[in-house]
């Protein structure tokens, strides 16, 4: 090999060089290159080491196909894994190195498996490493060192420093592709007036047009096409953009990579954008990818797609070699050559096709390039690139039938035909279809209500053909959005000399091999998986001959480059091994992404503490203010506990629960759920989704009410106040609140459609707080006007509105905590300044915040059941509530909570533990008879724990089989994680005050 | 990306919607007390292989609940109608 | 040569790994069968396998309309695991993965059982609280469990986030040792290469088109490759068993879904063990090849279609991120998607159907890949027995109608959730 910058030429400003390095040597490299274009004008003959056999390899490809040249990009918290060298633009300050390779890429020491090539056939792993003893300890080992040996890249594990953004766009037209025959696309849609958005993965328009020489036809029809397009402000022009999917209802995703051509992101941009189009027509114009061919050591640094050697020459001015051997099946490699020979290569093209048109033989031969026909390359020769090629007359299959000659060259370009790029269309639609002439799979007959294609795509051949072919689908688009084509025209097609395409008189062969199909020396398949045409044979051979087997067995096709070049080859492989034809043996199911995007894009913002909403209370700030401690209760922050100097969590929630019982506390309830049931048939649709009657209540009465879920179980409790006539306020717990009210709104808007009810969520209106404790009467008539809340005129589960510090609010007695207690509803607004004032006025009787902590304390000393309780398998009669439950009516889930096992005796119910010892015991503890062995399910299991101030000792809340009947037991509670075992005594969960007198004072 | 033309919102993502299953299955009457018209209706699905009726509440637009001819097959999306509206 | 060892390798590559035999034959259908299994994913593989190795019945043929292994077999995330809470799940899931401790051997095919640990995160008080309750059941079941505070998780995995802005901070993990991966193909053509030792027919590229009926039983299969009668059917086709109950006209308590997954492209050895995150549906592994396998939530429609939305990428990857911040520089190199059998509380049916000849073993929701020996091994027992093993003795289709819900996370009747 040995790449090289020609003098004139190419795309690149030549005027300017880059600091661009490569395992820290210095690179030739100017504004307009891509990596790989500045390591083959460099020299870098070797840039990767094969995945499994560490074989050297060299650049093959100019675009998203390349299976070698994957590198490191960006050091430190910029460090990329698997950045592909052929389609990463330079820029100043470039910093690459090799992958999967040590020392390095020119000597690393992992070739050594090559010699172990023979024990690493196709599968191997699942032979070899059986195991000699039962278990998996033989296979673990051996699997650390797979592991290490496997992977390419390295990641790192340190946090992005970058941004990335999500656009939501609309259209009437995405053009994906920039090539002659998308521009074209672009242009006449464009000009009748479609909204368009046109992609190019590039970071610059014109597709192929980039590969034919500086200063021709081509550049002047690509200028006056873009100026055009420039001018239509109803055209929007995405560079650097893939379209990586095609998803559902003509939803597309793409990403813009915005500054992935700079060293970092510059003015505030993202680093890259995720663009979720939503067209209503879409033309793909995705061009082909040129199929190699397969024989010996194919993949030595200096063989390349053909096609490519011709962009590194045209576009930036490179010449991959000096001596390049042209190893065609088509075509399209006559092009190459002449501009090759042009470029002042000395080319050989061998073409397996026996004849060639004279007027082609005699442009070649004027051109200087010597022709071979009827011959191919059957083997490259070099240790660490292409020093000959191993030349073999072949038959009409690629077998040979005479003896190699060895041709001294450096660079060997292999062209096998073109391969549609039907990703897109095939995410969308499925399998392509196979077309006989080009050899290759193109979209199929359907989806053109919304999506056409064009160009290579579907194999249009001819610029002038792909132009046209273009303008036709932009046309039927027009027709679908109902737009008149303008009537002005596109510059005229320009003239290329020997503009063939691929698929005229093509020879079909893949693989050139000896007359027994078999190679000497490694013949590739999947260049980057390191899968040989051998490891395809002996799968076939072991049964795997579907291709869906093979794929898997062998893993051909299943590396980053998703198998670009070498699906089809494997496919045609599989087609001769079982004589079937290609589309008979199977196709290629693609899957998006067209190519890998970075994970960081389309999470756009929504990462650290942006992952998902935060809902905070109106109060939240004034509980950061005062130290609360906060924990997490669904989407919702909540004040977990408020420590005093160092205190512990455990220390401060038992001193906040003891104080509600002796003074009086104030905890903020804003997260409960709030819903407006209004309409004259509120009641009913109480009584149906609640399981107690609620005809009864009166208005300026609340009452508390169970909801159970279609099937029976538990799903919900909370207070409902009758506001009005026909007006109630149901609230609900935290963490049900949404769930509540969907169920609530799909059963009044399906099968309760005859009730007259609306429910509203108004849980972000209202905040709430709960004032508990012996003085919370006391506090509250001293702040509260209007009112009279006297023991006498407010009993229990009455509500009444008044006004604190000038703000009107609703004081609902009920209480939650067992203690005389008033929950305050203030419109969420004037919540902050009304719980000031309670603060405030609250000094002189001794307030003191409290969080849920403390509020679970005190609920457990209630028994009162929550959240660990109603887990979603517990019913009615399991939690005590049994008694709510009307039996004069029907309510949802009324009939399935009677289903057998769920009213078996001997389930487990809610009971309380008097918890022996000072240490208590924690929820999830498993519950065990005396005496009983602590095996299995148990009895039983703790669901909330405290130590309970009240009492002076440690209590808890457990569901028991049979549990009511075995009040006074002891049983053994046991942690089996943290091997706690505790004696506990089954006694009723009301555990203080069961009487009520504290709350009814 | 499921689209679904809300009656009351226009075009809209899925990601704006909630899935609500089947919406062939008719609740029975609040009075039905025999256990099996309630287990078909909470438990048992048709689970069709193409044409699908079902239901999708649009929680962050109108809170409508609609019901959606969609194929499961090929997810190509039909009519949307409110359900309040349906037949 | 047909046993596999490290030495039948280094033979067979000195006749250059030309000589292996085929994995398994490609028999044509016999006209009858004791035994006709419908699918030839893990599942029926397995039953196959067990039937005959376990019960003695040989004469068995599997049908498969695609291609073996075709189905969620190869396209799920490969996590095996063993931490069920409910009765009626925990043994049977204990069950396989015992039976996943000496696969390779049993079926001479190493289906790289890597036993790399899994940790469920905690993001609160109350998710360790649930998470104590289901490894105390584990551990009182004989199943190895831990549970660790957010120091030790935060050792052993240092590169989650435990930064002041994580939105749902880590409290800490429960996790089973035990736990791990497994190749999915692999275990596909072990049990492929093992049952047609055992001489169970294979028979791929046959779909079932409908039943032979002889007075109200099943005595068959009708199928594009003509009919083909057995003494007793057997369905394992999750993700289409709502298609061939119908067939049979059973309406069955399941919903399908469509579920997707996720990898990277190849890096060098970062996550060396098996992490679910508490906060969102999400886990994360790193197979062998090296790529982050990355698993969510379900699309959450009903659909048969092998593709998932856009939606579910990003939320997947936002969870990807948000539990392990470096992998935002990371590629996504694949997304696919497989159909699901989603019951109505979330766990499966191996039993016997209300018509005579068919059982059924389907709804995994899921959980199939790791229940596959288990599952075949029951399925088996049942088929053989005409009684549930009594590790399936719950999977039955009437416990709805019992009110026996095996409801691990407590959500109740909506598949979508589970």
């Amino acid at each position: 090999m040995g790449g090289f910058r020609l003098s004139s030429g190419g795309r690149v400003d030549r005027s300017r060089r880059m600091d661009v390095r490569f395992d820290g040597r210095g690179l030739q490299a100017h504004p307009g290159d891509t990596l790989a274009s500045a390591l083959l004008a460099s020299g870098e003959d070797i840039v990767a080491r094969g995945f499994k056999y560490h074989r050297a390899r060299g650049i093959y490809s100019a675009g998203v196909e390349e299976p070698n040249a994957y590198v490191h990009l960006r050091q430190g918290a910029r460090h990329e894994p698997n950045a592909r060298a052929t389609t990463s633009e330079v820029f100043d300050g470039l910093c690459a190195t090799s992958q999967n390779a040590w020392p390095d890429v020119r000597l690393d020491i992992g070739a050594v498996t090559g010699y172990l090539s023979p024990f690493l056939s196709a599968g191997f792993y699942y032979k070899t490493f059986v195991g000699p003893f039962k278990g998996t300890r033989f296979w673990m080992i051996c699997e650390s060192f797979i592991r290490k040996a496997a992977g390419m890249g390295r990641g790192i594990k340190v946090s992005d420093p970058d941004s990335y953004e999500k656009v939501n766009a609309f259209c009437d037209l995405l053009v994906v592709g920039a090539g002659a025959s998308g521009l074209a696309a672009a242009l006449t849609a464009g000009q009748a007036g479609a909204d368009v958005i046109l992609v190019e993965q590039d970071f610059e328009l014109g597709g192929s047009l980039l590969s034919q020489p500086v200063g021709g036809v081509c550049d002047d029809w690509l200028a006056a096409v873009k100026s055009q397009l420039n001018d239509l402000p109803n055209v929007r022009i995405l560079t650097r953009t893939t379209a990586f999917g095609a998803y559902e209802q003509d939803v597309y995703g793409l990403v813009e990579h915005v500054s992935d051509h700079l060293q970092a992101p510059e003015n505030n941009q993202p680093r890259q954008r995720y663009w979720l189009v939503h067209t209503k027509q879409a033309v793909l114009v995705t061009g082909a990818i040129e199929r190699p061919l397969v024989f010996a050591n194919n993949d030595l640094p200096g063989v390349m797609l053909a096609g490519s050697i011709q962009s590194y020459a045209n576009r930036f001015g490179v010449l991959a070699g000096q001596r390049i051997v042209l190893c065609s099946n088509n075509n399209s490699a006559y092009q190459v050559a002449v501009q090759l020979a042009h470029a002042s290569a000395d080319v050989t093209l061998v073409d397996a096709r026996p004849d060639m048109p004279q007027d082609v033989a005699d442009m070649l031969a004027k051109a200087g390039v010597t022709i071979m026909t009827g011959k191919a390359v059957i083997a490259a020769k070099g240790r660490r690139g292409v020093t000959g090629a191993m030349i073999v007359p072949v038959d009409k299959t690629g077998k040979a039938t005479g003896v190699p000659v060895r041709v001294a060259c450096d660079v060997i370009g292999v062209s096998g035909g073109w391969s549609p790029v039907v990703h897109l269309w095939s995410h969308r639609f499925g399998k392509p279809r196979f077309d006989e002439a080009a050899a290759a799979f193109v979209p199929g007959d359907i989806g053109g209500e919304t999506v056409q294609c064009a160009g290579r795509m579907v194999a249009a051949q001819t610029l002038g053909e792909r132009i046209d072919s273009g303008i036709g689908a932009a046309k039927a688009t027009l027709n679908a959005l109902e737009l008149k084509p303008s009537g002005t025209s596109l510059p005229a097609t320009p003239e290329i000399q020997l503009d063939t395409g691929w698929s005229q008189d093509m020879l079909a062969i893949w693989a050139i091999t000896d007359a027994t199909r078999m190679t000497k020396g490694k013949a590739f398949v999947d260049i980057q998986h390191d899968v040989k045409l051998s490891d395809l044979d002996q799968a076939y051979s072991e049964g795997y001959v579907s291709v869906e087997h093979l794929k898997r067995y062998t893993t051909t096709g299943m590396a980053p480059d998703q198998g670009k070049t070498s699906n089809i080859i494997t496919l045609a492989r599989v087609a001769e091994l079982s004589g079937k034809t290609i589309p008979n043996t199977g196709t290629t199911t693609f899957r998006p992404p067209f190519t890998p995007v970075t994970i960081g894009a389309l999470v756009g913002h929504e990462h650290g503490e942006h992952f998902a909403a935060t809902r905070m209370s109106p109060i939240h700030d004034w509980h950061m203010k005062n130290g609360a401690v906060m924990s997490e209760a669904g989407a919702w922050m909540r004040p977990w506990y408020y420590p005093e100097g160092n205190e512990s969590l455990r220390e401060a929630y038992i001193r906040e629960a003891a104080h509600v019982r002796k003074h009086v506390g104030i905890v903020d309830v804003s997260t409960l759920g709030k819903i407006a049931v209004q309409g004259p048939d509120a009641a009913e649709f109480l009584n149906r989704v609640y399981v107690n009657g609620w005809k009864t209540l009166q208005v300026g009465r609340l009452r508390y009410g169970v909801m159970l879920r279609e099937d029976g179980f538990v799903m919900d409790d909370g207070a409902t106040a009758r506001l009005g006539e026909f007006d109630y306020f149901m609230s609900t717990t935290t963490a049900n609140a949404a769930k509540v009210l969907a169920l609530s709104e799909h059963l009044l808007q399906t099968a309760w459609r005859d009730l007259k009810v609306h429910v509203t969520s108004v849980t972000d209106q209202w905040a709430a707080f709960a004032v508990a404790g012996p003085k919370a009467r006391d506090l509250l008539q001293s702040v509260l006007s209007g009112a009279d809340i006297s023991r006498e005129a407010m009993p229990n589960n009455h509500f009444v509105t008044g006004e604190i510090a000038e703000t009107k609010v609703r004081l609902h007695r009920m209480s939650y905590s067992g203690e005389l207690a008033y929950e305050i509803y203030v419109p969420s607004g004037f919540s902050r300044h009304v719980w000031g004032c309670l603060i405030e006025a609250g000094k002189a009787f001794g307030l003191r915040p409290y969080g849920t902590e403390a509020m679970g304390a005190l609920r457990i000393e209630k028994g009162h059941v929550a959240g660990p309780e109603i887990e979603g398998r517990t019913t009615l009669k399991d939690l005590g509530l049994a008694g709510f439950a009307s039996s004069k009516k029907p309510f949802v889930g009324s009939v399935l909570k009677d289903r057998p096992v769920l009213v078996d005796p001997a389930r487990a119910t809610l009971v309380g533990l008097s918890v022996k010892g000072e240490t208590g015991a924690v929820a999830g503890s498993l519950i065990y008879g005396a005496g009983q062995p602590k095996q299995g399910h148990g009895e039983g299991w703790v669901s909330s724990t405290t130590y309970s101030p009240a009492l002076g000792h440690p209590i808890a809340l457990a569901l028991i089989q049979n549990g009511k009947a075995r009040m006074g037991e002891d049983v053994q509670v046991v942690n089996h994680l943290e091997n706690q075992t505790l004696m506990a005594q089954i006694v009723s969960p009301y555990f203080f005050d069961p009487k009520g007198e504290r709350q009814n004072a | 990306m499921i689209r679904i033309d809300c009656p009351v919102c226009g075009i809209r993502d899925e990601s704006e919607f909630t899935y609500g299953g089947d919406a062939t299955v008719v609740r029975p009457a609040m009075g039905e007390a025999a256990l099996k018209p309630w287990i078909d209706y909470v438990f048992m699905r048709d689970n069709p292989r193409g044409a699908h009726r079902e239901y999708w509440h649009h929680v962050v637009g109108c809170r409508q609940w609609l019901v959606l001819e969609r194929d499961t097959l090929s997810h190509m999306v039909g009519t949307c109608s409110l359900a309040r509206d349906a037949a | 040569m047909s046993h596999y060892s490290a030495f039948s390798v280094f033979r067979n590559a000195l006749t250059g790994n030309r000589q292996w035999p085929r994995a398994w034959r490609d028999p044509h259908p016999k006209p009858e069968y004791d035994v006709v299994i419908v699918g030839a994913g893990g599942h029926g593989l397995a039953t196959a396998y067990y039937l005959a190795r376990e019960h003695g019945i040989h004469n068995v043929a599997v049908i498969e309309k695609g291609w073996l292994g075709g189905g969620n077999t190869g396209r799920n995330t490969t996590i095996v695991r063993s931490n069920y809470m409910m009765p009626g799940n925990t043994m049977f899931y204990e069950r396989s993965m015992k039976l996943w401790e000496d696969l390779s051997q049993d079926l001479n095919y190493n289906v790289m059982i890597s036993q790399r640990g899994q940790y469920n995160l905690c993001h609160s008080p109350a998710q360790m609280d649930a998470a104590r309750r289901r490894g105390n059941v584990m551990r009182a079941n004989g199943i190895d469990a831990d549970l660790f505070g957010r120091a030790e998780v935060k050792r052993r995995l240092p590169y989650l986030d435990y930064s002041a802005s994580a939105r749902f901070p880590i409290h800490g993990a429960i996790f089973q040792s035990r736990a791990g991966t497994a190749r999915h193909d692999a275990v596909a053509w072990g049990y492929a290469r093992a049952a047609d030792r055992q001489g169970v027919d294979i028979i791929q590229q046959c779909e079932v088109t409908g039943y032979i009926w002889d007075d109200g039983k099943i005595t068959g299969v009708e199928t594009t490759r003509g009919p083909i009668r057995a003494g007793k059917v057997g369905l394992a086709v999750a993700g289409h068993t709502g298609h061939l109950a119908d067939m049979a006209g059973l309406r069955l308590p399941i919903e399908t879904h469509v579920l997707q997954a996720y990898v990277t492209e190849p890096l060098k050895p970062l996550v060396d063990t098996v992490i679910s995150f508490g906060a969102a549906h999400f886990y994360v592994s790193q197979s062998d090849k090296g790529g982050l396998v990355l698993g969510g939530d379900l699309d959450g429609y009903n659909s048969y279609a092998q593709k998932g939305g856009l939606p579910m990428v990003e939320h997947t990857l936002a969870s990807a991120k948000a539990l392990m911040p470096s992998v935002s520089r990371l590629k996504l190199l694949r997304h696919w998607a497989g159909v699901m059998d989603m019951s109505m509380d979330g766990s499966p049916f191996i039993a016997k159907t209300s018509i005579d000849g068919l059982y059924l073993n389907g709804g995994w929701c899921y959980g199939g890949f790791k229940a596959t020996p288990a599952s075949g091994w029951c399925f088996a027992h049942t088929i053989a027995r005409d009684e549930p093993h009594k590790d399936n003795a719950e999977f039955t289709l009437n416990r709805f109608e019992r009110g026996y819900q095996i409801d691990e996370k407590g959500v109740g009747p909506q598949p979508n959730a589970h």
